[in-house]
């Protein structure tokens, strides 16, 4: 109940904090609601970048993830932090020298083409909307877990301050208001990982302390989980399971699609200079690298702490999260062998691994689940990985305004990506659509005007996708990586360093790629789930790596097309010298 | 266009250092890395979860540091 009212406390600060911001700096030009009227200093850009960036995904799902895959969840850390070199050495200065206001816009000038400019808004909106939909569900959870309001509420409170902050001020109130959520946000995450980090090892600094000793042994805590792991049947927390030729394909997938993700680039456009451009993306990452650093000493210490704090451990005497994770339908018990004891190890514990609860209590007071038992392992534990967490702090048994602090981080972390999708979204439809394709004549006023009610529709689809989760949530974010890098990356890249690349080399590389990724994963995870086994990938290739091939794809289409055409008009080829100077 | 070469070389030296650092030991050489150890890191692993991030912080900062250079260099007019 304390935990609850603290909640409410920090949650509502927070939200006033941002709400305050919004009013402070309303958007009153189209150049402010697009890019900040290009005010804003390298590091306030840097810090609402990596706010942008690190969503619901980072802050709740990817420090779970990293805990039950061990080694193999490197590729998130690599692939997500890599990108931003590729972004500050090969797109964004030169997207900033061309200063314009969306990454259609530099589509549709360099390449001289309405047609280009399209297919860009379309991969874009298609992109930004798959995202959306992982942060809203990470609002709905937040909610209905830490204020226990239903998530239908949760998310439309949600949607009611993203839509204040962004219709209201457009980009230039989304940078301040990212600021302010970047600080709440990365608070939130330290804390709690420095707290266990001195609990567990005696060490203050989490990204030294998870390869330090449990304090008071001589053994070392990956030792330790590396042990743990193989005695309840898992691989080594340490060592690779994936092969290596699909970790790489998958990193390079996650690091190509990320220095493709409009919504980042069009943060590059609101800085003053150049050289401002390329500062702001150092910046940027060493925020960003604060948390992604700390993530994977997360992982190893929730892990250990989960196997220890349920591993045959009567049920009546389950820890107190346990149960309320339970509750919200994100932990479920079967026991197996009857014994009344959580039996943990490798396996899924249902048949259809997910649980599907019947309105009866089991002999423990468990939520009896209609799911029968897969008999193939004697798991007993089915445990949502989103959850590590957010119910970490509780595992530690630490203070409730630990708690209380993680619920408000992690809605910060959602609000202001989905914020930062919105605004793409909604300049790509007033901006690339309305004024430069369908209504020429549209003055700046009812560009503004446009661009406001574009915002607003798109946050009541985001919100409807909150509300009535699709179930292929999960499986659409390979998409947004994989169309990033093989349609955005390419033609970008290309258009500043190849000049003599034409509108038909480009139209048909973003094409070609977008048709050769999307057959790719929609065969593997919707037309044949069955098949998607490495046994019948493509050189072994998972679909969440095959961007990586499908960016190829694009590079080969884009030049062989390209060459039987006639070179681009002259004053593409001065556009292209213009922005290689800074 | 000297500036333009000069440009490529920094990228070209840069994006080797961080394909060596994620792809190389983080990926390919990591396991016989893994033989090492550092602390209770393996190092193939400390590479993959840590080091990689701290090198491609470093490399961005290099390329402010080397374009800032170049462009006082070539003594490139100011934009907008």
């Amino acid at each position: 109940m304390v935990a609850q009212l603290l909640t409410f406390i920090f949650v509502g600060i927070s939200f006033s904090l941002y709400i305050g911001i919004a009013i402070w700096s309303r958007a009153r030009s189209t150049s402010d609601f697009y890019i900040a009227d290009k005010g804003v200093n390298p590091i306030a850009n840097g810090m609402a970048t990596a706010a942008d960036w690190m969503s619901a995904a980072s802050f709740i799902s990817m420090a779970g993830i990293i805990s039950f895959l061990g080694k193999d969840g490197s590729v998130y850390l690599m692939g997500w932090t890599g990108g931003y070199v590729l972004l500050a050495l090969l797109l964004a200065p030169y997207l900033r020298k061309f200063g314009q206001y969306t990454v259609p816009d530099f589509i549709g000038t360099r390449y001289y083409s309405d047609a280009a400019r399209l297919v860009a808004v379309l991969c874009l909106i298609f992109i930004s909307f798959t995202y959306i939909a992982g942060q809203m569900r990470g609002v709905g959870i937040v909610f209905s877990r830490f204020l226990e309001v239903d998530i239908e509420l949760g998310v439309i409170i949600g949607m009611g301050i993203v839509f204040f902050y962004a219709v209201l001020g457009g980009m230039k109130g989304i940078t301040y208001t990212q600021v302010a959520q970047y600080c709440v946000l990365i608070f939130a995450y330290l804390v709690p990982a420095i707290f266990i980090s001195i609990l567990i090892t005696n060490n203050p600094i989490p990204q030294l302390g998870f390869g330090d000793q449990i304090s008071g042994t001589s053994t070392y805590l990956l030792e330790k989980l590396d042990r743990l792991n193989v005695d309840l049947g898992f691989d080594e927390y340490t060592s690779n399971t994936k092969s290596n030729i699909d970790v790489f394909f998958i990193t390079a997938a996650l690091m190509f699609g990320t220095a493709g993700l409009p919504h980042v680039i069009v943060r590059f456009f609101t800085v003053p200079k150049v050289s401002d451009a390329r500062k702001s993306a150092g910046y940027a990452l060493i925020f960003i690298a604060l948390l992604y650093t700390t993530a994977p000493a997360v992982s190893a210490f929730a892990r250990v702490n989960f196997i220890e704090s349920v591993q045959e451990v009567e049920y009546e005497n389950a820890p107190g999260w346990f149960k309320n994770w339970e509750q919200i339908g994100l932990i479920a018990w079967k026991d197996k062998n009857e014994d009344g004891k959580i039996n943990y190890s490798a396996g899924d514990a249902l048949d259809g691994v997910k649980p599907n609860y019947s309105d009866e209590l089991g002999r423990y007071g468990e939520r009896e689940v209609a799911n029968k038992p897969d008999l193939n392992n004697s798991n007993e534990v089915y445990i949502d990985r989103d959850i590590m967490v957010l119910a970490n702090p509780e595992i530690a048994q630490l203070p409730n305004w630990v708690i209380a602090l993680v619920a408000a981080g992690a809605l910060a972390a959602a609000l202001s990506t989905a914020a930062g999708l919105l605004l793409v979204i909604s300049a790509s439809i007033s901006h690339d659509l309305m004024k430069k394709t369908l209504m020429p004549n549209i003055n700046e006023r009812q560009e503004l005007l446009f661009a406001r009610i574009a915002a607003a529709i798109a946050i009541i689809v985001a919100g409807l996708f909150g509300i009535y989760p699709p179930g292929f949530v999960a499986q659409v974010v390979a998409f947004a990586f994989g169309l990033a890098a093989s349609t955005i990356f390419p033609v970008l890249f290309l258009g500043i360093f190849y000049k003599r690349l034409n509108k038909e080399g480009a139209i048909a590389g973003m094409l070609s790629g977008l048709i050769v990724t999307a057959s790719y994963i929609i065969f593997f995870k919707f037309i044949n789930p069955e098949l998607n086994t490495s046994d019948y990938w493509i050189f072994g290739v998972s679909p969440e790596g095959f961007g990586f091939f499908g960016m190829f794809i694009n590079f080969g289409a884009a030049l062989v097309v390209s060459s039987f055409f006639k070179a681009p008009p002259k004053n593409v080829y001065e556009l292209v010298d213009e922005i290689r100077q800074p | 266009m000297n500036y333009w070469r000069a440009n490529l070389l920094i990228l070209s030296i840069l994006l080797s250092i961080w394909f060596l650092v994620s792809f190389g030991f983080g990926i390919i050489w990591s396991e016989k890395l893994d033989a090492i150890m550092i602390g209770g890191f393996k190092l193939g692993f400390w590479f993959a979860q840590q080091g990689s991030i701290y090198v491609f912080v470093i490399l961005i900062f290099m390329y402010v540091f080397l374009m800032n250079r170049l462009d006082k260099k070539y003594k490139s007019k100011k934009e907008d």
